[in-house]
């Protein structure tokens, strides 16, 4: 089991085969956690679909599964795993985060209140919200 | 500071989410409980909000509007470095530094009730174009310290707890701006993180540099 955060959420991943180098999801995970789909034109995501090199196809999606190691490194984007390949981050690139601030829309987010019960930014559209971050240190 | 401010403000369309950076279990319960805040409370132990909107300590607020639009980017909410001039056996501030402080804080706090009343027409409303000039520079150790904190957090929850702070301490190494990435590493004693000598010898190396980034705001020292 493979424990694999992205930026939709956490995602324990049963079918994952893993190392520090590559991890293989079954492609209805990988698309769960990351949104990332193989198709005769690539790796989609969405309307995006991204090239693969030619010949090295089966380097990134082979059998029903998709080695979300490699296409993150394909798009150059951080991906980071514990020393025994069973925890993986799978993150975005500062150009990508900068670029979605610079549209200045505020991205949404979900986090836990003291008592455990998620909150969205989004729910407060319609107010004036000033989002502040505070720590007990 | 911010339940006051709610309750001035709460019935004009405007709401706080305060959310704490502290990832040890249980750590801002207390302070949530004595606070009894009325508004949102939430608690960020892998620091999102750091990797989707570039804090890099507290209080650092962003102002968003009705749409959801971003009119001011992350920024020292209210606070000023008056502490780097305290006395570090006594903890009294210098009357001047005390002073500023607490214009600061009253600046802040003026400037939210103004955009609060007049909207996109208050002065303290950013431009688009001033608005992305005050956003963080793209740096891509920034965005792989960031997925390394996390990856820290996860492996310490688990119990992992000796590579998962060897995560938190590399990430610190590469995004040396962090303070909430070091807080995290550093530790705590029952006295408070400020009073231990690595903040001040952290807070020292800064030289002129400053520990919270200067807000670009009118009357703001």
């Amino acid at each position: 089991m493979v424990t694999l955060l992205t930026d939709a959420g956490e995602f324990a991943v049963e079918g994952a085969e893993a190392s520090t180098t590559a991890l293989w999801c079954p492609a209805r995970d990988a698309e769960a956690a990351t949104g990332w789909v193989a198709k005769p034109e690539g790796l989609c995501r969405g309307s995006v679909c991204v090239p693969l090199p030619a010949g090295r196809e089966r380097e990134f999606a082979d059998g029903g599964r998709i080695d979300l190691a490699a296409l993150w490194r394909h798009l150059d984007q951080p991906a980071v795993s514990s020393d025994r390949g069973d925890a993986w981050v799978l993150a975005q690139s500062a150009r990508d985060r900068v670029a979605t601030l610079a549209a200045l829309q505020a991205p949404d987010f979900a986090l836990p209140d003291a008592a455990g019960r998620m909150h969205r930014l989004s729910e407060h559209r319609g107010k004036k919200v000033l989002l502040v971050t505070w720590a007990s240190w | 500071m911010w339940q006051a401010l709610y309750e001035e403000l709460g019935d004009r369309g405007f709401v706080v989410i305060a959310v704490a950076m502290d990832s040890r279990e249980g750590d801002p319960l207390p302070w949530i409980e004595a606070a009894q805040p009325t508004y949102p409370t939430l608690i960020d132990r892998e620091h999102r909000l750091a990797e989707l909107y570039g804090i890099v300590n507290v209080p650092q607020a962003v102002w968003i509007d009705e749409a959801g639009r971003i009119v001011r980017p992350a920024e020292p909410a209210g606070a000023y470095e008056g502490f780097r001039k305290m006395n570090r056996a006594t903890r009294e501030m210098p009357e001047d530094a005390a002073r500023l402080t607490a214009h600061a804080k009253v600046t802040y706090l003026d400037a939210i009730r103004d955009w609060v009343r007049h909207g996109p027409k208050s002065p303290h409303v950013l431009t688009a174009a001033q608005a992305r000039e005050h956003l963080p520079a793209p740096r891509e150790d920034t965005a792989r310290a960031q997925a390394m904190f996390r990856l820290g957090q996860l492996l310490a929850r688990r119990g992992e707890r000796e590579e998962g702070e060897r995560w938190i301490r590399e990430a610190s190494r590469l995004h040396p701006e962090s303070w909430c990435i070091w807080r995290q590493g550093a530790g705590v004693n029952e006295t408070g993180l400020a009073a231990l000598p690595e903040f001040w010898q952290r807070v020292d190396g800064l030289g002129e540099a400053r520990y919270y980034a200067r807000v670009d705001m009118p009357g703001m020292p």
